[in-house]
């Protein structure tokens, strides 16, 4: 299988404090990788790095198969990230929206016209063309900072809890359109505090105090951890936690 | 019968042309975990802000524990607890000094009421003096349900307390929840994780400004209309696809590692299972099973 993200003895240490404790992973193209962990053990330090804005205190870490420390602007071209805090301009349209990132990760005029009719057909978005951003509901506006974020064609996306506080129906149809972006080969790296969600996942791994404790595919961790669901897993492994919080 | 804590009769709100709350009754007993269920936007914290005053309904009238939240706001709020959704205490003042400042502005002293919220507070009592700023996210919540419960309020308002929150922390606030509930305050929390749900005595399903039911957990779970399966295979995506060209099909969606099915009324399962396998569809698995807080909430949001 072709790797599309590799870390190695990933350290990040701020001060006396170890955020990321020696992180060894692969993800492969066209996965959907889930990247769990309890609040503040250390998730969003490693996306950081990855996503090449946060240098790591050691290790080796690769991205679309660029290297971390000398070409940040390469893996910035050839990934996608959106999350449920920052994705669109409020204060913008939704088509001054597609226009904006497209210009930024350099499509044609051309190209962004087409992606822009491609959107508002797919999602069903007419009624919504003049209206700035701000004004649409939570989930369409998540399916369409989902799409924007691929807008580009990035070899990987990074997803930071893209569905939370998003309704049921709509949070699957989010999931679907995950589904057909990996299916297209799109390594999609994703977090979630839904442990639904999880098990949607092609293999997960589990954070706890700044170090991987599992990872593997849903199936196999609840054998490991002889649990009915995801969401024991992660509660058994949280539960070490011993850092304040 | 059992006394009302809250009556919410035909409450509207309106922003400009966005519809908040549309028509809203319910009623929430004494002594009661009453759960606000929806996701956002669906206006649970208009409803919130309206309960707790701060906020004017359009039309329609609240009275929490006997007071007007119209005409008597001055008697109400010495009676409610109010835990916004957003992080609202002062980040630059200590943990101590904040909880000082809240047990002063209602006239009490840390002293007088530390029994409510020593179980709580404890927890973070050795931080006492750092910054509510520099708090982690766990610490800054029990700070902010502490403050909430020190003026002794016999009605708790949690808005969102465990959005955004992980998995185990989100269970031990349940189960703080519990522990107040048994010295027979009223809460009223809402929440988008429809699994939250179960833990409630009864909850309101709200979507887009309407509640869609108001039952316990149980019951509505036992009112589900439909027999629910669920289906997997080994590829689960296409699995997915294949049953959206299916004309017997109500329903299908992703849940867990499974899908789950309704089939509309006269088909049989075993024919739908036949039709896959023609299909290519490999090694299908099929079980009855009972439907979940969230697999009812789909289905009303589909019939409204």
């Amino acid at each position: 299988m072709k790797v599309a993200v590799s870390v190695t003895n990933l350290v990040k240490t701020f001060g006396s404090f170890v955020a990321n404790d020696n992180l060894n992973f692969e993800v492969y193209k066209g996965e959907i990788f889930g990247f769990l962990g309890a609040n503040g053990a250390g998730k969003t330090t490693a996306i950081k790095i990855l996503c090449g804005l946060q240098r790591p205190t050691s290790g080796e870490v690769k991205v679309a198969g660029f290297d971390i420390y000398k070409q940040t602007e390469l893996i910035k071209k050839n990934i996608g990230y959106m999350s449920q805090k920052f994705s669109l301009y409020d204060d913008l349209t939704i088509q001054e929206n597609i226009r904006f990132y497209g210009g930024i990760y350099g499509l044609s005029n051309e190209e962004i016209k087409s992606k822009t009719e491609q959107y508002i057909r797919e999602l069903e978005l007419e009624e919504y063309v003049k209206s700035m951003v701000a004004a649409l509901p939570l989930g369409i506006k998540q399916k369409l900072a989902f799409s924007v974020a691929v807008i580009h064609s990035p070899q990987i996306v990074f997803l930071d809890e893209p569905t939370s506080g998003v309704d049921p129906i709509t949070r699957r149809q989010f999931w679907e359109m995950i589904y057909a972006e990996a299916n297209k080969g799109r390594t999609i790296f994703v977090t979630t505090h839904y442990m639904d969600e999880a098990e949607y996942c092609h293999r997960v791994s589990i954070m706890v105090d700044g170090i991987i404790e599992a990872l593997d595919t849903p199936t196999q961790l609840k054998k490991t951890f002889k649990a009915e669901s995801m969401e024991e897993v992660f509660i058994q492994l949280a539960r070490k936690s011993t850092r304040v919080d | 019968m059992m006394n009302k804590s809250i009556s919410i009769t035909n409450v509207s709100k309106h922003y400009g042309d966005v519809v908040a709350l549309d028509q809203i009754s319910c009623t929430v007993n004494e002594g009661e975990l009453f759960g606000f269920i929806g996701p956002d936007g669906s206006g649970k914290t208009s409803l919130f802000r309206i309960m707790t005053s701060l906020l004017l309904p359009d039309s329609g009238s609240v009275i929490v524990d006997g007071s007007n939240v119209d005409q008597d706001y001055k008697e109400l709020r010495k009676k409610v607890g109010y835990m916004p959704g957003h992080f609202s205490l002062y980040q630059d003042m200590s943990v101590e000094e904040n909880l000082k400042f809240f047990a002063g502005v209602f006239k009490t002293t840390i002293a007088e009421n530390y029994h409510l919220i020593e179980d709580i507070y404890k927890q973070i009592e050795p931080f006492k003096h750092r910054r509510a700023g520099k708090l982690s996210g766990g610490m800054k919540q029990k700070l902010a349900l502490s403050c909430a419960l020190i003026h002794k309020p016999t009605v708790l308002f949690l808005d969102e307390p465990t959005t955004g929150v992980d998995a185990v922390s989100r269970k031990e606030f349940w189960e703080m929840l519990a522990k107040l509930k048994k010295d027979g305050l009223t809460i009223i929390v809402s929440t988008p994780y429809m699994d939250e749900a179960a833990l409630c005595d009864r909850v309101a399903l709200m979507q887009k400004g309407r509640i869609l039911s108001i039952d316990s957990p149980d019951h509505i779970v036992q009112n589900f209309p439909h027999q629910l399966y669920s289906i997997k295979a080994k590829d689960i995506y296409k699995l997915m696809n294949e049953l959206k060209t299916f004309d017997s099909v109500h329903s299908s969606y992703l849940f867990g590692e499974h899908l789950h099915l309704v089939l509309k009324k006269g088909n049989q399962i075993k024919d739908l299972i036949f039709s896959l396998q023609n299909s290519g569809i490999e090694e299908i698995e099929t079980a009855e099973i009972s439907a979940t807080i969230e697999d009812c909430f789909m289905e009303l949001m589909q019939e409204s």
